[in-house]
C-alpha cells in the first residue's frame, strides 16, 4: 500500500461539470498516489462515471484542472492520453480476435517494431491466462473471458493510469470474488496506478487502498476503507457504507475523552467519544453499527445499556439479525452465532426482553 | 463525445438538396404560363385547370385507385396468412420452396415478372378461354402477386418479435386455433397489417412495368397513362399532376408520421405513470 | 356427432391446410408456374403461329439457339455489359453518397434524426416514374439546371471548348444519375440500421487506445458496417440492373440495356422464346450478387 505523498501522481484540482442545467461533478479536488488502487463509489448518478470520463478525454471539465505526472491534461484528447480504460460493457471490437484486441493500442505506434508488439501481447495474454484463447473471435468466449481481454487491452500501452468502470457489476458472484483477488495481484505486478468506478460498496472495501465517497457530483470523504467504515464523517457516508443505527441526540457534557448525549429514542445518556468541534447543547446524529451492538439476557456492567424486546430475527448461519423494539424505535443488532447449537441456545427469542450495550468507542458522533 | 462533424453535416445538406431539389423544381415549373415546360413564363394555375378537367385522367385515377384498393386488400390478406405461416409452422411438407416463393418476387426483376405474367395470361386465354380479355381483373392478378409478397415480409418480420405464450395461453384457456388467430394474432400484429396493406396499396398504385404488360385495351391505370405522356418528354400538365400526387402522398406520410409518433409518445408517458405508480 | 368430427379435422388439421394452402397455392399458380413457363420457353422455337413458339419441328425438343445466341451475339453482350455497368457505377456512386449521409444521420440529435429519416423515406412512398421525370426536367436543354451546369462549365474550360448545353438527356451519364436518385434510399436506410447498431463505447475504446477520430472510423466503424454495405449495395445493384422505366426514359436508345432487350423481343419482335432466353440469363447473372447478400444477411442477423 502506497500512501499519497506530496508529489501526487494524479491531482485533480476543483473540477466541476456542468451539462446544461445539470450539474454533474461539483468542485472536486482529489490526490492519488503512484501505484494505488483509488476508488469512486457512490450510487447512480453520483458524478463518478463522468469524472472518470474527464480522466479519460472524453469530456472536457467545465473548470477546474487534472494533472497527470505533473502534466496539465486539459485539451488533451483520449487518444494522445496515456491513460485506458476498461469499459463496463467491455466494449471488445466484435470483429478482431483477442489477439487483434489486445494489440490494438500498440498498431499504430510507430515506435514499437513487430515484433515487440507480438511480444508484449503475448505477455499480455500471458498475464491475464488467456494465451489459449489468442485466435478466438470475442463472441466465442465467455463473460469472464472478455472482461480479462478488456483489462489485457487496456494494460498492453502501458497506461500511466488505468481506468475500471464498474470492472465487476457484469460478472456473476463466483466469479466476481475471484476477479477481485486477480485484479489486485495484477495491479501488483504492473504497478499500475489503478482508479475504479463502482456503486458496490463490498467491491470498493476489498479491493482499494483508497476510497472516494460521492454524492450528486460531491466528494463527500476520501479515505481508507477501515476509515470510512469506522469514521464515516458523515450520515451520508455512515448510511451508504454498510448499515446502520442512527438516532438524534443532544450534546449534554463533554469529559474527556468522551463526549455525553441525550438520546430521547434510547431513554438514556450515552457516553460516545469525543468529536472536536462539537459544543455543548449541540444537536447530533448518534451512529451505532449493528455489529458493534452486544445482546444479553441480563444487564452488562457499564453505561450505555438499554432494554428492549425481540421483534423479528433473521438466522444466516454464521450469524443472526436481531430488529429490537425499544417504545417506537427498531435497532438492529447482528449477533455472531459463535458457539454450536440449536434453537434454544439463542441470546434472545422472539418478544424476549434482551439488553443492548455499545462501547463509548462504538458511537459515532455525526454533526452533518 | 457525439460530435457531428462538419464534414457528415455538409454531406447531409447537399444529400437532402439532392432528394428535394428536382421535387421542388418540378412543384414550381407546374405553375408556369408557359408551353414549354423548361422556360419559365410567369405564374398560372392553367395546367391544374386543364388537368382536372381531363377525363382521360379522372379516368384513368379512378381505376388506379380501384385496382389498388381491392389488389392491396386480397394481397393483405394472403401476404398475412404467409407471414403467420411462415413464422408459426416451422416444419411441413414444401416449406422450402413456400419460404424461396415469398422471396422471389421481390428480387425478380420487373421485366420479368411482366413477362412470365403476360405469357400465362395469353397462354391461358389460348387453352382455356380464360382470361378472354386482359385488362382491369388480370392487372388486379398481378398486382396481387407481386405485392403480397412485401406483406408477408413486413408481417414475419412481426411475428418473430411477438411472443408466442400468448396465443398459447390463448390455447390453454380452451380456444381453438382459428379462434386464437382471430382473438389474439392479428390484433396483435395489426399496426403491421395496416403498414402491409398501405405499402400495397402504394406499390399497386406507383406500378407502371408490371401493368404494361398485364394490361389490355382500354384498362390505362394513370401511371400506364403518365408513361405514355412522358415518354414524349417534359409536359406542363404532368409537372400539375406529379406536384398533385406529391403533395397528396407527402402530407399523408406527414400526417401519419405525426399521428404515430404521438401514439407512441402516450404510450411512453403511460408506461412511465404505469411504473411510477407500481413503486 | 359428424359435425364434431368435421369440427375436429378442422381444428388440427384443415385450418392449417387453409392457412398454408391459400397463399401457396396462389403463387404456384400465379408466380410459380407462369415463371416455370419462361424458362420453358427459352428452350422452344419461334414459329409464326399465335402463340409463337412451338416445340420440336425442325429442331430437337430441346432448342438451344436463343442462348446460343445470348452468349455469341454482340447485342446481347453489350446489353449485358451495359446493364451491369450502369448498375454498377450507380451502385458505388450510392454507397459514397450514402455512407456519409447514413453515418450523418447517426451523428444528429434524436429528434432530428426521427425527420431526417422520415424525409429519406418519403421519396419511397411519391411515384417512382415521377421522380424519373422530374430528372427529365432538370437534365433538359433548357433548364435551369443545365444552364447552371453549362455556365459552370463555360467558366472553368478553355473558350473553344465552350458549349451551348450540356447533353445530359439521353446518356449512359443520365441513366446512372437518375438510378442514384431513385435507388439512394436503399442503401442510406441498412447502412443506417447497421451503423446505428454500433456501440459507441467501441469507438471511445479505440480512442482511448491511442486512435485518431480518422483511425477509429477505419478500424473499428468501417469494418463492422459491411454487412450494411453489402446489404445496401445488392437492393440498389439487383434492381438497378433489370431496369426497364430509367433506361427507356432518360437513356441512350443505341445503348439498351437488358429490361429493354427482354422487351424489345417479346413485343417488338415477336420473338418469345428469345426474350425468356435473355430472362432467364440475367436471372442467372443475379444469381451470384443474391448470394452475397443472403450470405452477409444470415451473417448480420447470427451475430445479433
Amino acid at each position: 500500500m502506497t500512501t499519497p505523498d506530496a508529489a501526487a501522481f494524479l491531482r485533480i484540482e476543483g473540477v466541476s461539470k456542468t451539462f446544461g442545467h445539470f450539474q454533474a461533478v461539483k468542485d472536486v479536488n482529489l490526490t492519488v498516489g503512484k501505484g494505488e488502487i483509488f476508488s469512486l463509489l457512490g450510487g447512480s448518478g453520483c458524478g463518478k462515471t463522468t469524472l472518470l470520463r474527464m480522466l479519460a478525454g472524453f469530456e472536457e471539465p467545465t473548470s477546474g484542472r487534472i494533472f497527470l505526472d505533473g502534466r496539465d491534461m486539459a485539451g488533451v484528447p483520449p487518444w494522445e492520453r496515456p491513460v485506458h480504460m476498461m469499459f463496463q460493457s467491455y466494449a471488445i471490437f466484435p470483429h478482431m480476435t483477442v489477439e487483434a484486441n489486445v494489440g490494438y493500442g500498440l498498431k499504430h505506434e510507430k515506435s514499437w517494431t513487430k515484433a515487440q508488439r507480438a511480444a508484449r501481447v503475448a505477455e499480455m495474454l500471458d498475464l491475464v491466462q488467456l494465451t489459449q484463447f489468442a485466435k478466438r473471435k470475442p463472441h466465442q468466449i465467455s463473460g469472464g473471458q472478455r472482461q480479462r481481454v478488456a483489462l489485457a487491452r487496456a494494460l498492453a500501452r502501458q497506461p500511466k493510469l488505468l481506468l475500471l468502470d464498474e470492472p465487476l457489476a457484469a460478472l456473476d458472484k463466483k466469479l466476481r470474488e475471484h476477479t477481485q483477488f486477480e485484479l489486485m495481484s495484477i495491479q501488483e505486478r504492473t504497478g499500475v496506478t489503478f482508479i475504479v468506478v463502482t456503486h458496490d460498496q463490498e467491491e470498493a472495501m476489498t479491493l482499494s487502498d483508497r476510497v472516494a465517497v460521492m454524492d450528486k457530483g460531491e466528494v463527500k470523504q476520501i479515505g481508507s476503507p477501515t476509515e470510512i467504515y469506522e469514521f464515516p464523517a458523515s450520515k451520508f457516508v455512515a448510511g451508504f457504507i454498510g448499515s446502520v443505527n442512527s438516532f438524534d441526540a443532544t450534546v449534554t457534557g463533554r469529559e474527556k475523552p468522551h463526549l455525553r448525549l441525550k438520546v430521547p429514542a434510547l431513554g438514556i445518556e450515552v457516553t460516545a467519544r469525543d468529536v472536536p468541534g462539537v459544543v455543548e447543547g449541540q444537536k447530533v446524529t448518534l451512529a451505532v453499527r449493528p455489529e458493534k451492538i452486544r445482546l444479553s439476557k441480563d444487564r452488562p456492567e457499564g453505561g450505555n445499556a438499554v432494554q428492549g424486546h425481540v421483534k423479528d430475527l433473521a438466522y444466516f448461519g454464521k450469524d443472526s439479525l436481531y430488529r429490537i423494539r425499544l417504545g417506537d424505535t427498531l435497532i438492529q443488532a447482528h449477533a455472531v452465532n459463535a458457539r454450536r447449537g440449536d434453537e434454544g441456545s439463542r441470546v434472545a427469542d422472539w418478544d424476549d426482553a434482551v439488553w443492548l450495550a455499545f462501547d463509548p468507542a462504538s458511537a459515532i458522533v455525526l454533526v452533518e | 463525445m457525439k460530435r457531428s462533424p462538419t464534414f457528415l453535416i455538409t454531406v447531409l445538406c447537399f444529400g437532402f438538396a439532392f432528394f428535394y431539389v428536382p421535387i421542388l423544381s418540378m412543384i414550381v415549373y407546374s405553375f408556369n404560363n408557359s408551353r414549354l415546360a423548361t422556360v419559365w413564363g410567369g405564374f398560372s394555375t392553367k395546367w391544374y385547370v386543364s388537368l382536372l378537367s381531363n377525363d382521360a385522367v379522372i379516368n384513368a385515377l379512378v381505376l388506379s385507385l380501384k385496382i389498388a384498393l381491392i389488389s392491396a386488400t386480397f394481397a393483405t390478406i394472403l401476404g398475412t396468412m404467409a407471414g403467420i405461416t411462415l413464422a408459426r409452422f416451422t416444419k411441413f411438407r414444401g416449406r422450402t420452396l413456400f419460404s424461396g416463393l415469398v422471396v422471389a418476387p421481390l428480387i425478380m426483376p420487373e421485366v420479368i415478372t411482366g413477362i412470365s405474367m403476360l405469357i400465362f395470361f395469353i397462354l391461358m386465354a389460348d387453352w382455356i378461354g380464360w382470361p378472354g380479355q386482359r385488362g382491369f381483373t388480370t392487372i388486379t392478378l398481378a398486382h396481387i402477386t407481386f405485392s403480397m409478397v412485401f406483406v408477408t415480409t413486413i408481417i414475419n418480420a412481426r411475428m418473430v418479435q411477438s411472443d408466442r405464450a400468448i396465443e398459447e395461453a390463448a390455447m390453454d384457456l380452451g380456444s381453438r386455433p382459428w379462434q386464437v388467430m382471430f382473438d389474439v394474432t392479428l390484433p396483435v400484429i395489426s399496426p403491421a397489417i395496416v403498414s402491409g396493406w398501405l405499402l400495397a396499396f402504394t406499390i399497386s398504385l406507383d406500378d407502371v412495368v408490371i401493368s404494361a404488360f398485364t394490361t389490355g385495351p382500354g384498362s390505362t391505370t394513370l401511371p400506364l397513362l403518365i408513361w405514355s405522356k412522358v415518354k414524349l418528354g417534359v409536359t406542363p400538365d404532368i409537372n400539375a399532376l406529379a406536384t398533385l400526387m406529391v403533395l397528396t402522398v407527402g402530407v399523408g406520410v406527414i400526417a401519419a408520421g405525426v399521428i404515430l409518433n404521438r401514439a407512441e409518445k402516450r404510450r411512453l408517458a403511460d408506461e412511465r405513470l404505469a411504473f411510477r405508480s407500481n413503486d | 356427432m359428424s359435425e364434431g368430427r368435421f369440427a375436429r379435422w378442422f381444428d388440427a388439421r384443415g385450418w392449417p391446410l387453409l392457412l398454408i394452402g391459400a397463399p401457396y397455392l396462389w403463387l404456384v399458380v400465379l408466380f410459380l408456374l407462369p415463371f416455370l413457363i419462361v424458362v420453358g420457353m427459352s428452350v422452344a422455337t419461334n414459329t409464326a403461329t399465335a402463340p409463337p413458339f412451338s416445340f420440336g419441328g425442325e429442331h430437337p425438343w430441346i432448342n438451344w439457339d436463343p442462348f446460343t445466341r445470348v452468349v455469341t451475339d454482340g447485342l446481347y453482350l453489350r446489353a449485358f455489359l451495359t446493364s451491369i455497368l450502369n448498375a454498377f457505377v450507380a451502385m458505388i456512386f450510392c454507397l459514397l453518397i450514402g455512407y456519409p449521409m447514413a453515418l450523418g444521420l447517426t451523428r444528429v440529435s434524436k429528434s432530428w434524426r426521427n425527420i431526417l429519416l422520415m424525409l429519406v423515406i418519403l421519396p419511397f412512398w411519391t411515384s417512382f416514374l415521377l421522380r424519373v421525370y422530374a430528372w427529365m426536367g432538370l437534365m433538359g436543354k433548357n433548364s435551369w439546371f443545365n444552364g447552371m451546369l453549362t455556365d459552370a462549365w463555360n467558366f472553368l474550360v478553355p473558350l473553344d471548348w465552350a458549349v451551348k448545353s450540356i447533353p445530359m438527356m439521353h446518356t449512359n451519364f443520365a441513366v446512372v444519375l437518375v438510378m442514384v436518385y431513385t435507388y439512394l434510399p436503399f442503401m442510406i436506410l441498412p447502412l443506417y440500421a447497421s451503423l446505428e447498431r454500433l456501440d459507441p463505447n467501441l469507438d471511445e475504446a479505440a480512442m482511448d487506445l491511442g486512435s485518431r477520430p480518422y483511425r477509429v472510423f477505419l478500424d473499428v466503424t468501417l469494418p463492422q458496417s459491411v454487412p450494411g454495405m453489402v446489404a445496401g449495395g445488392m437492393l440498389v445493384f439487383i434492381p438497378a440492373a433489370g431496369e426497364l422505366v430509367i433506361p427507356t426514359l432518360v437513356g441512350n436508345a443505341s445503348q439498351p440495356m437488358i429490361g429493354k432487350i427482354i422487351q424489345d423481343e417479346f413485343g417488338q419482335a415477336r420473338d418469345w422464346p428469345m426474350a425468356s432466353a435473355v430472362a432467364v440469363a440475367l436471372l442467372i447473372l443475379m444469381v451470384v450478387p443474391t448470394m452475397i447478400y443472403s450470405h452477409y444477411q444470415a451473417k448480420a442477423e447470427g451475430s445479433k
